[in-house]
């Protein structure tokens, strides 16, 4: 057990993961060595520029693509921004936009000040989610309409780990021609994805999430779909984003993607284990907890409790204590004075929003970790009730 | 990450005082479960008027949890007349300090104190009385003035970090507005509507505020032979100073809030207030 205590027990993954030491490995030489920029004539440039076209293939396979439909951008963040503006831009008398209510901010606060940005009023649509945290697809149909410019919807959702009917609101999208952009930033690695099959037009991930470095992202664009670059520059990524390439950044993220494919099924199976062994094992031993999100339409790796009567950050500090790093969806960790968006969109009331607790792993999670914070976890909650005012005592 | 100082950890930690006093001689309840943090004290109170003993039940994060525990700790032994004097600020200070956006948790330790001293002398508190302007957090104007008064609150985002108010759903902040600019320079605000504001940051306003008086309002005082002077940008208070012929005119005041003010409203903020530097 000491050697558990004395390392971080790290269950924050969808905040931000690992680099994998294979992706470390795999950069290395291009932080170093290989520093040519890769649009330069010459052989020491040039050969940079194999290694992205390596790093494309890569990523392309992943997500079943092909490489001229993906674009590496500076982060999760910049991808959707350039889709949605990207979008507006092909139909510039288009004015409505469908998203939903749980967005990450990437989407959800670009929808809040579109309105500026572009100088046109836009009606936007936010699709309810339900006490599980799912959408109804008869509430998506209605919305669609002639004026719909772009459907925004995350594939997964960061904070519960929910996943959205993709494939099918992507098909009913293309039905009407419009267009469909999916924020599969928390998807990609952790489920399989095959857009050869699916009418999805734009699709975002981002490196930190799936074990390559933070500020590389990716946009694929679906070939054929009208495309204006967000950062206009260089004819870089074949003038759809200008900006010499973060080289190495961009080789980890090739990499990384031949890593989580590799483990899909690990991810799957023995993450999932862990994930279901502490979920069950904290709902069992902790009275007065309770799941946020389906059940079952979820990713393997998260899992998002609320322990009611006490409040997240103080739960996060005791946590700290030990060394085990996770999240929560309450006010005081937010930085404003609000819950999370998410649990409160999903109707989950303020006792239980405050004290929301988000336990995302990874392939490097074990089993001993899993032990180590179902033993812990017990008596930070309790010691916290005896001291609210709202316990009612077990 | 908040950066707390090492004396908020420790009293987060290992709490003074957890509990309810017995036959307690006063109770405060404030906060509530909605808002996030809520805190009951319980005070024992002596026949010489001396707090004895003092217990807290918090809910919150750890610096709802340190100040409630540092609060116990100052108040036993204290005198009522001496307790009634702790200021939130006293609280903040004893713990080394605490986050700007945590200062709410030091004014509520405050108020559930004057809330547990008038239960035992059997008073209602005024601040209760007054009329709520933030109906998410139910903050009183009386509670906002007085935090805006005692810790010196220069913009609507320090009202917000200190009494919560405005934090909700953000509708409250025009009158949020409107008393700050009554209370800080004591004239009452026209009741027009203003525009939700822009974010800036501190150095963007001044540098376009600069650019503003610059382009816009000086070569108008000049034809006059007259200057202004940027003095200080401070939350949404601009101060400056006019000189030469401007300085001595009689209508130094109306040129500062009609001319200037209207022109730093119109094209850089719209809650801007502008005040000319005491000379
Ligand atoms: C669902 C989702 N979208 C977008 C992002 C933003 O990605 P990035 O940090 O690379 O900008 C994140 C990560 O925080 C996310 O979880």
């Amino acid at each position: 057990m000491s050697m558990v205590k004395e390392n971080v027990v790290y269950m924050d993954n969808n905040a931000t993961t690992r680099v994998a030491p294979e992706v470390v490995s795999e950069m290395m030489p291009y932080l170093t060595d290989f520093y040519g920029n890769p649009s330069s004539m010459h052989t020491f440039g040039g050969q940079v520029g194999q290694a992205l076209k390596t790093a494309r293939k890569r990523v392309a396979d992943l997500l079943g693509a092909d490489p001229e439909e993906i674009t590496f951008t500076s982060c999760g963040t910049e991808s959707d921004s350039t889709a949605i503006l990207s979008a507006l831009q092909a139909y510039p008398d288009k004015r409505h936009i469908i998203t939903t209510r749980v967005e990450h901010p990437a989407v959800k606060n670009l929808c809040d000040t579109l309105d500026t940005l572009t100088g046109h009023k836009h009606r936007i649509t936010r699709l309810k989610v339900d006490p599980e945290g799912m959408l109804n697809l008869e509430e998506y149909e209605a919305a669609l309409s002639e004026d719909t410019a772009i459907v925004s919807v995350m594939w997964a959702n960061n904070e519960t780990g929910v996943i959205f009917p993709i494939a099918e609101m992507a098909r009913m999208a293309k039905e009407r021609g419009i267009l469909f952009h999916t924020d599969a930033v928390q998807a990609v690695g952790k489920i399989p994805i095959n857009l050869k099959e699916l009418d999805v037009d734009f699709l975002s991930l981002s490196g930190h999430k799936l074990h390559a470095p933070k500020g590389v992202g990716v946009l694929y664009v679906k070939r054929g779909t009208i495309f204006t670059p967000f950062l206009t520059g260089g004819h870089q990524e074949r003038g759809r984003r200008g900006g010499t390439e973060n080289v190495a950044s961009i080789v980890g993220l090739g990499q990384a993607c031949l890593l989580v494919a590799e483990k899909m099924t690990e991810e799957n199976t023995r993450v999932k284990m862990l994930r279901d062994k502490l979920e069950d094992g904290l709902l069992a031993t902790v009275p007065k907890s309770l799941l946020n999100g389906h059940k079952t339409e979820r990713l393997p790796n998260t899992c998002n409790i609320s322990f009611e009567y006490v409040e997240g950050e103080a739960i996060l500090l005791h946590m700290n204590k030990h060394n085990i790093c996770a999240s929560s969806g309450s006010a005081c960790t937010s930085g404003s004075l609000e819950p999370s968006h998410v649990l409160r969109a999903m109707g989950v009331p303020f006792t239980a929003a405050h004290g929301s607790i988000r336990f995302s792993l990874s392939i490097y999670n074990t089993e001993e970790e899993i032990d180590f914070v179902l033993e812990k976890m017990p008596a930070i909650i309790e010691s916290l009730r005896q001291m609210s005012p709202f316990w009612p005592g077990d | 990450m908040w950066e707390y100082t090492d004396k908020v950890q420790e009293h987060f930690l290992n709490p003074r005082n957890v509990g309810e006093v017995e036959n307690a001689s006063g109770t405060g309840d404030v906060g509530s479960l909605a808002c996030g943090d809520a805190l009951k004290l319980t005070i024992k109170v002596d026949e010489k008027g001396i707090i004895t003993e003092a217990k807290f039940k918090t809910f919150g994060c750890a610096s709802a949890i340190a100040s409630s525990s540092a609060l116990t700790e100052m108040v036993k032994g204290m005198s009522l007349e001496e307790a009634e004097k702790i200021t939130n600020e006293d609280i903040a200070d004893f713990l080394g300090g605490l986050p700007k956006e945590k200062m709410h948790c030091s004014v509520m330790g405050r108020e559930a104190l004057e809330a547990a001293i008038a239960d035992y002398r059997g008073l209602v508190l005024p601040m209760a009385e007054g009329e709520v302007i933030c109906e998410c957090f139910g903050v009183t104007d009386l509670e906002v003035r007085r935090a805006i008064q005692e810790s010196n609150l220069r913009s609507v985002e320090e009202i917000t970090n200190f009494t919560k108010a405005g934090g909700g759903c953000g509708k409250c902040e025009d009158k949020l507005r409107a008393i700050l600019q009554e209370v800080v320079s004591g004239t009452v605000l026209s009741p027009v509507q203003f525009p939700k504001p822009r974010r800036m940051t501190a150095l963007q306003k001044i540098k376009k505020i600069e650019e503003v008086l610059e382009r816009e309002v000086r070569p108008g005082l000049r034809k006059d032979g007259g200057d202004i002077e940027l003095i200080d940008v401070d939350g949404d208070f601009v101060t400056v100073s006019l000189r030469g012929a401007c300085k001595s005119c009689a209508k130094s005041q109306t040129t500062i809030k009609e001319y200037v003010e209207a022109k730093l409203r119109e094209l850089v903020l719209e809650t801007l207030i502008v005040e000319e530097a005491n000379s």
